[in-house]
């Protein structure tokens, strides 16, 4: 593992100038001693989906949740080098974390709705922001089921628990939680791994409408998944980035031998 | 046994009678240990409600006499006179409830702010002992509280406290905080009834915080919560029902205590809007004069009186289970 020069360097296919929206300079983490990021090196694309690939342990969900300093939550962990979003520093002292996690949504492998009302669920990033004003709740909330494709399917039960959706609209009731915010950017970290195929089906053409307004960054193990809905693909492997391309380069004809071995599924 | 078991066997499967036997009652599982096994077990587990049940009617029919020639007056009337036979329970009973009730006042936000701590702010290390030593508070005899009481809070409670609340405040424009400081009274009594709920409600609320999934916590800080709003949003409502519960069990603790309410309360049996005014409980009642008691109507008035805390005990605890399963009811309907 520390035996860095042993690994070729990524291949990355850089961005166009001017496309950019999140990037990474020389970022590694780790968990208490163990080092879970080496280095990485990455710009993502705006109003783009992305997607992290890797075999499980690889770093690419410890980077996701680095986006919006989720990580920060985990006592005994630490950081070095930089995450810029619209080329401001996210990890600058002066960076208001909450502020930041609103601008930068994120959805869980397991949707998590709170044990409240549909209605209150999505209110509940407005609300925290001090939005009182009824009405105003009303048309955020109605906007952002719509946004998610779940309002003609819940918008007679606002008032019934979330709990009793099943789990593909309760991880589209996630989603509009968290577009209630009116973020810029929305992480997805294994969002399909637990629903059935239409209802990953459902999300999958969610996200491909949301993207041309969001920048979409998503974690998967469903290759499948990243080569539908992905517009650039980021390989890990053992906390390092491998190789980044256009996802249709990168599945057809990749520089890396272990990224070719992963996406034929030789190894994973 | 064997027979319920054949016949649906035949209804749905429209075999031959003879076919559908055996491999029924193989499925049915009703071999001799299993029947035993069963019969042992529901025996158990009748033997509990059973016990309560005998309890109930022991204490109610030993309690009959007085209640019968008292009537409804046994639990409004506040002349309690062995020497003329005369009893009513009405001052026991307030005192009952309202020891219990500022018991709950003070420990309950006190609880649940240790609860808090515990579960989401204190570092590792400071958990445990932390937890451990408010846990030790159930440990102590409630003896032990009582003569604290006596030597420590009652001074503290005459000198300070009570005149605190009666001058300095200005409570005394009430009833409730009016009249003399003496000391021992209904006040101190839920004082110190609210130490020893307090390790109950606090102890079943930091167990039901700690199970709040994380997911919980970190849906609600990617959303832009702070610490706060993420246990305010978040972590309470969804342990809500468990932290009501652990209320409850601190209820009941501090509507049956017995020892260390006899020894502040002041025993005095007389009807009293102020909290500083000395009054009585159903259990101090009972402790302080059973083995007294000489006449059998007098026996029967203190039966009785167990009788009725019983009752509340019932009340009480019905009135608590119908908040949780409506609050329960409303995480799965209407929230």
């Amino acid at each position: 593992m520390t035996d860095v020069m042993a690994l070729p360097a990524p291949a990355v296919v850089p961005l166009d100038p001017g496309t950019g929206c999140i990037e990474a300079r020389a970022f590694s983490f780790w968990y208490g001693e163990k080092q879970a990021l080496f280095e990485i090196d990455l710009e993502l694309p705006k109003r783009a989906v992305t997607a992290f690939i890797g075999p499980s342990g690889c770093g690419k969900s410890t980077f996701l949740r680095s986006i919006n300093r989720m990580n920060e939550t985990i006592p005994g962990t630490r950081k070095t080098g930089d995450i810029l979003l619209d080329a401001e520093d996210i990890y600058d002292a002066r960076t208001d974390v909450v502020g930041l996690r609103q601008r930068v949504g994120m959805v869980f492998q397991k949707w998590n709705p709170f044990p409240k009302s549909i209605y209150d669920n999505v209110a509940f990033g407005p609300r925290i922001n001090g939005e009182r004003h009824k009405a105003t709740l009303d048309e955020i909330v109605e906007r952002s089921l719509r946004r998610a494709a779940l309002w003609d399917e819940v918008k007679d039960r606002m008032r019934e628990s979330a709990t009793g959706l099943s789990g593909g609209q309760q991880q589209r009731l996630c989603i509009a939680r968290t577009l209630a915010n009116d973020p810029e950017v929305i992480l997805l970290d294994e969002p399909c791994s637990a629903l059935d195929p239409i209802a990953t089906q459902k999300i999958e053409e969610l996200l491909v409408e949301l993207k041309r307004e969001l920048t979409i960054v998503i974690v998967t193990h469903n290759l499948q998944q990243a080569a539908r809905v992905s517009d650039r693909t980021a390989f890990f492997f053992l906390g390092r980035l491998i190789e980044y391309a256009p996802t249709e380069q990168l599945f057809t004809s990749p520089q890396q031998e272990r990224t070719e071995a992963y996406v034929t599924g030789r190894f994973g | 046994m064997t027979e319920p078991a054949i016949a649906p066997a035949e209804s749905t499967s429209g075999r031959g009678p003879g076919g559908a036997g055996p491999a029924s009652t193989s499925l049915g599982g009703s071999s001799t240990a299993d029947r035993i096994y069963n019969g042992v077990i529901t025996l158990f587990a009748l033997c509990v409600p059973l016990l309560l049940l005998g309890l109930f009617f022991e204490v109610g029919a030993a309690g009959w006499p007085a209640l019968k020639k008292f009537g409804v007056g046994f639990l409004f009337s506040s002349n309690w006179d062995p020497v003329r036979e005369q009893f009513g329970v009405a001052p026991a009973i307030v005192g009952t409830l309202a020891t219990s009730i500022v018991a709950l006042i003070i420990a309950t936000p006190l609880a649940l702010g240790v609860a808090i701590y515990i579960a989401e702010f204190a570092p590792t290390w400071l958990r445990t002992p932390i937890a451990f030593l408010v846990d030790l508070l159930a440990a102590i005899p409630s003896v032990v509280y009582g003569l604290w009481g006596i030597f420590v809070l009652v001074p503290i409670m005459r000198s300070t406290v009570m005149p605190f609340l009666r001058d300095t405040l200005h409570l005394g424009a009430t009833p409730f905080f009016a009249g003399p400081a003496y000391g021992p009274s209904v006040l101190t009594a839920g004082v110190i009834l609210a130490i020893m709920a307090l390790p109950y409600i606090s102890s079943v609320s930091r167990e039901v915080l700690l199970a709040v999934p994380r997911t919980q916590r970190e849906a609600a800080l990617a959303l832009g919560a702070t610490r706060w709003e993420a246990i305010q949003g978040a972590v309470l409502p969804y342990a809500r029902t468990g932290i009501i519960g652990g209320i409850i069990l601190g209820l009941g603790r501090a509507l049956g205590e017995t020892m260390a309410v006899t020894m502040v309360i002041g025993n005095r049996h007389d009807l009293s809007a102020s909290l500083f005014a000395p009054g009585y409980s159903i259990a101090s009642l009972i402790a302080n004069e059973f083995t007294e008691a000489s006449g059998d109507l007098h026996l029967s008035a203190l039966m009785a009186a167990g009788f009725v805390l019983f009752v509340i005990t019932l009340i009480v605890n019905a009135i608590a289970r119908w908040l949780v399963w409506q609050m329960a009811g409303g995480q799965r309907s209407v929230a």
